[in-house]
């Protein structure tokens, strides 16, 4: 049976519990003298009684179908012919591909053994066998607590502080998925990083100054032996972003100070929005900008002034990506800023003004250094962004792995390592792809611990003059 | 004159001279602000000019006015049936129209120069016209013909009076030309990118399949991190005791808010394609992992709208013997609706604009189908524009920015919608 019937006929019996037993509520109401003898309104009865039979129902829903799969294909894989040799994980995966393929008509049956067909025909058998064992489950359940539920209802039964129970319950969970994505995000790169150190020392990976992740694809090719020394990825990865920074830094705290010490409220109201257009343009769109006309134009202006003589120059360049990333980030840093110097209370400034300085003497020397933990903290935020950015520098900052300092040469960072050693077919036992989680194991610390003192700087401030 | 001691100046004319100095340094402190911002509207205004100035090409394609005979012995066929059609020569066809332009045109490679002037898809047009009405077969009829992308790059090139030659030769050139001149090559609307998916072939590449891909994703994205960001936001702000856990929360969900989204794609790649088996390239793992992303975004501005909220109507409500569930549910939440609205608007701009965790489930694949559901193969605008970007036929350029102006289409719209419903249904209390 079709999953989505499934849910429908598990919409329709919640529908009906509830009405059953709301109806049910009603009519014992009616004995005890009306609804107002009832403990809840009928509506709760109704809900208690739904999600009695609804909340069992999905959950044994969900774990069926986590499972189901595994355990036919283990039945199926159990059930080939003796002298199919099974004994290496390689090669179940590659009997289970061709079944399936063989499933999906890409291979035809007269290619295959004769067991393979048959194979086939169980797993038919076995997954609507599965399907109709779960509707079967998931109805009778739904059928039995609703019924028990319903037949449980009288007027001293506290519905509504139960349901609310639930209800807290199903919102404590929703909050708690934030934990739950941390929680995954740390285990699965842990997990896998774990297993790249085991093949590569964790010194070398940290230390070493060559990064070249090419492994022979077959074990008995041969290939150079690969490196995983990231030094070139940090480095580049920091060029980049103080390229950024470079940018985005005074071009976003002097917008914000123009804009909330200067600018004319009519000004202020139409550049504000005009800038934050910048940080709502995807970054791919940066990243074609970055390759197809600020990469080209750097680089003929860089070889117009003649600079190729005294370093590399190329059509890919760090200083590309680096300056497109730049403009992304000011309007990020414009509006950290113009929150804290708006934050920044009056009376200095009146204080200031009245002891005869200029207002950009105000802004110098008096609001400048108050919001400073502010500005900090947001400029720290802009940092890891800039670390974590990835389509820019994938579209416009180029691949090879050079330990430079000149931002007209291509470098690149760990971001597009991460992407290009994961897109496309992959093994997940090579050092290759094992090599991404170890950099995202890196780029998580960096980020996080960047957000965390950013953050924490930030909030301190703020409570400064509250 | 009290001022005695001609070798010190007065105060006050240290005053007066500082002061021209501090008003100049106040002046250049303005432009200097002044500066940044036109940097920062410059830096746009560039970014839409190239990205308009590329695309616009894009919207009109180049098509020839021919006509074909659908000539049987050519065609090899004697009648219209299945079988005959998937063995029918219609490359043939189209061959005898363009030597019946020219029929000075002799030897193999000039020929076959000849040739290339249409696309791949002339030949399927001409089959799909024939299945449709089999009683083509021996006519002579007017048609409209898709022709080749270098073509269309020439011809466009052409008409702005700048042509560009590089991927032609001197013969092609003049047979192109003259085939304006006849105005047998015409500009039209270009129906066929926004409705068909993409293809290897440039003059045949849409974005519906991403399109479609990007909407199927959004509707998993918003359908789940809409309600769960609103449920957090609602337990963070009305339930919960300020305690370690619920600090513990907080800090989370603010530090993802910060995380890479690439990390996002290394969580989505581990858990649910390598844990959980699901296939790559569909739309429910994509919308999956967006969802993650944007959830912090969506609790967020959830907690700030239902702070908004004064605590008298709570209070008013609660008084009136409404439980706490009735409380939220009756009366906070649709106050805080609107600005609910408005950041899960933002955080699905943000969804619809997310590129590289969705490189890493695999959407990165190319895929011509268009998707039908969420469980299809597909790729998203953005991917689709990353793919492009980085195909070597200059006539993807002006169909990667088409692309890009589609996508900023949507973002603005989706944006200007947030704003809309901001100022309609502010309250102030």
């Amino acid at each position: 049976m079709d999953i989505w019937v499934l849910l429908l006929t598990i919409g329709i019996l919640f529908l009906s519990v509830f009405l059953a037993s709301r109806g049910r509520s009603l009519a014992v109401a009616s004995s005890v003298g009306g609804t107002r003898y009832l403990n809840s309104l009928p509506f709760y009865y109704g809900m208690l009684s739904a999600l009695w039979a609804l909340i069992p129902a999905l959950v044994l829903l969900a774990l069926w179908k986590l499972f189901d799969t595994s355990i036919i294909e283990h039945i199926v894989l159990s059930e080939l012919p003796d002298d199919v040799s099974l004994d290496e994980p390689s090669q179940r995966g590659l009997i289970l591909n061709q079944i399936y393929n063989l499933m999906s008509g890409q291979l035809s049956a007269d290619a295959v053994p004769g067991y393979m067909n048959d194979a086939v025909h169980r797993i038919l058998s076995l997954t609507s066998l599965a399907d109709w064992l779960i509707t079967i489950l998931v109805v009778l359940a739904m059928v039995v607590l609703g019924g028990f539920s319903w037949w449980r209802i009288d007027p001293q039964l506290k519905a509504r502080a139960q349901v609310e129970n639930v209800f807290q319950f199903i919102l404590l969970s929703c909050s708690s998925l934030a934990i739950l994505t941390t929680i995954g995000i740390v285990m699965s790169v842990l997990w896998e990083s774990l297993l790249f150190f085991h093949a590569v020392p964790f010194s070398d990976f940290l230390f070493g100054l060559e990064w070249s992740p090419q492994t022979a694809i077959r074990k008995d090719q041969v290939a150079g032996a690969s490196s995983f020394g990231a030094v070139p990825l940090f480095t580049g990865t920091l060029l980049i972003a103080a390229v950024a920074m470079f940018v985005a830094v005074p071009t976003g705290l002097m917008s914000a100070i123009y804009l909330s010490e200067y600018a004319h409220k009519k000004v202020r109201a139409v550049v504000k929005p005009l800038l934050e257009i910048l940080a709502g343009i995807p970054t791919v769109v940066y990243g074609f900008f970055a390759a197809i006309t600020v990469a080209p134009f750097i680089r003929d202006a860089a070889l117009a002034m003649g600079l190729d003589n005294y370093m590399a120059v190329t059509s890919e360049s760090a200083l590309a990506a680096g300056l497109v990333m730049g403009v992304m980030i000011i309007p990020f840093i414009s509006s950290l800023s113009d929150d804290v110097i708006n934050a920044v209370p009056q009376s200095l400034r009146d204080g200031a003004l009245g002891l005869g300085a200029t207002r950009s003497e105000v802004i110098k020397q008096v609001v400048i250094p108050a919001a400073l933990p502010g500005i900090v903290g947001g400029v720290l935020l802009a940092v890891s962004r800039a670390i974590g950015e990835t389509m820019i520098v994938v579209m416009a900052a180029g691949l090879s792995a050079k330990l430079t300092a000149n931002p007209l040469d291509s470098v690149t960072t760990v971001t597009v390592q991460i992407v290009t050693l994961l897109v496309g077919d992959q093994e997940f036992d090579s050092p290759k792809t094992l090599a991404a989680f170890a950099l995202g194991l890196m780029l998580f610390i960096v980020t996080l611990a960047l957000n965390y003192i950013a953050l924490h700087v930030v909030r301190k401030y703020r409570e400064q003059y509250e | 004159m009290s001022n005695t001691n001609n070798d010190k100046p007065s105060t006050a004319e240290l005053v007066e001279q500082s002061l021209r100095k501090r008003r100049a340094a106040e002046w250049r402190f303005q432009q200097f602000g002044k500066l940044s911002i036109a940097v920062g509207i410059v830096a746009l205004i560039v970014l839409f000019v190239q990205i308009v100035g590329n695309g616009i090409g894009a919207f009109r394609q180049t098509y020839m006015h021919v006509q074909v005979e659908f000539n049987p012995d050519t065609l090899g066929i004697d009648d219209v049936t299945e079988d005959q059609l998937a063995l029918a020569n219609f490359d043939g066809v189209v061959r005898e129209t363009l030597r019946e332009l020219f029929p000075e045109v002799s030897g193999r490679r000039e020929k076959r120069d000849l040739y290339s002037i249409a696309s791949y898809d002339a030949s399927f047009e001409i089959r799909d016209m024939l299945r449709d009405d089999p009683s083509l077969l021996g006519q002579t009829r007017d048609v409209v013909l898709l022709v080749d992308d270098d073509i269309d790059t020439y011809v466009k090139s052409f008409k702005a009076g700048d042509p560009y030659e590089d991927r032609l030769s001197e013969a092609q050139r003049e047979r192109v030309d003259r085939l304006i001149e006849d105005g047998i090559l015409q500009l039209h609307f270009n129906s066929n990118f926004f409705t068909s998916g993409d293809s290897a072939e440039p003059e045949q590449a849409g974005i519906l399949g991403a399109l479609l891909g990007s909407l199927f994703t959004l509707l998993v994205t918003g359908s789940l991190s809409f309600p769960i960001g609103v449920a957090a936001a609602i337990y963070l702000e009305e339930y919960a005791r300020r305690n370690k856990f619920t600090d513990f929360i907080e800090v989370n969900i603010n530090n993802l808010a910060a995380v890479p989204s690439v990390i996002f794609g290394l969580l989505g790649l581990a858990i649910f394609l390598n844990f959980f088996n699901m296939p790559r390239s569909i739309p429910l793992v994509g919308g999956l992992v967006l969802t993650l992303m944007t959830l912090p975004t969506i609790i967020i501005s959830s907690r700030a709208a239902i702070k908004a909220v004064p605590p008298s109507i709570r209070e008013a409500a609660l008084g009136m013997g409404a439980s706490k569930m009735q409380m939220i549910l009756q009366h906070v939440l649709p106050l805080a609706m609107p600005g609910m609205l408005t950041g899960a608007i933002i955080g699905m701009a943000q969804a619809l604009g997310e590129t590289a965790p969705l490189l890493m489930i695999g959407m990165v694949a190319f895929i011509a189908d268009i998707p039908g559901g969420i469980t299809d193969p597909a790729t998203v605008l953005p991917v689709q524009i990353f793919l492009w970007a980085d195909s070597p036929e200059r006539a993807f350029v002006e169909r990667t920015s088409a692309a890009i102006m589609v996508l900023l289409a949507f973002l603005i719209t989706m944006n200007t919608l947030a704003i809309w419903l901001r100022r309609r249904l502010e309250r102030r209390w």
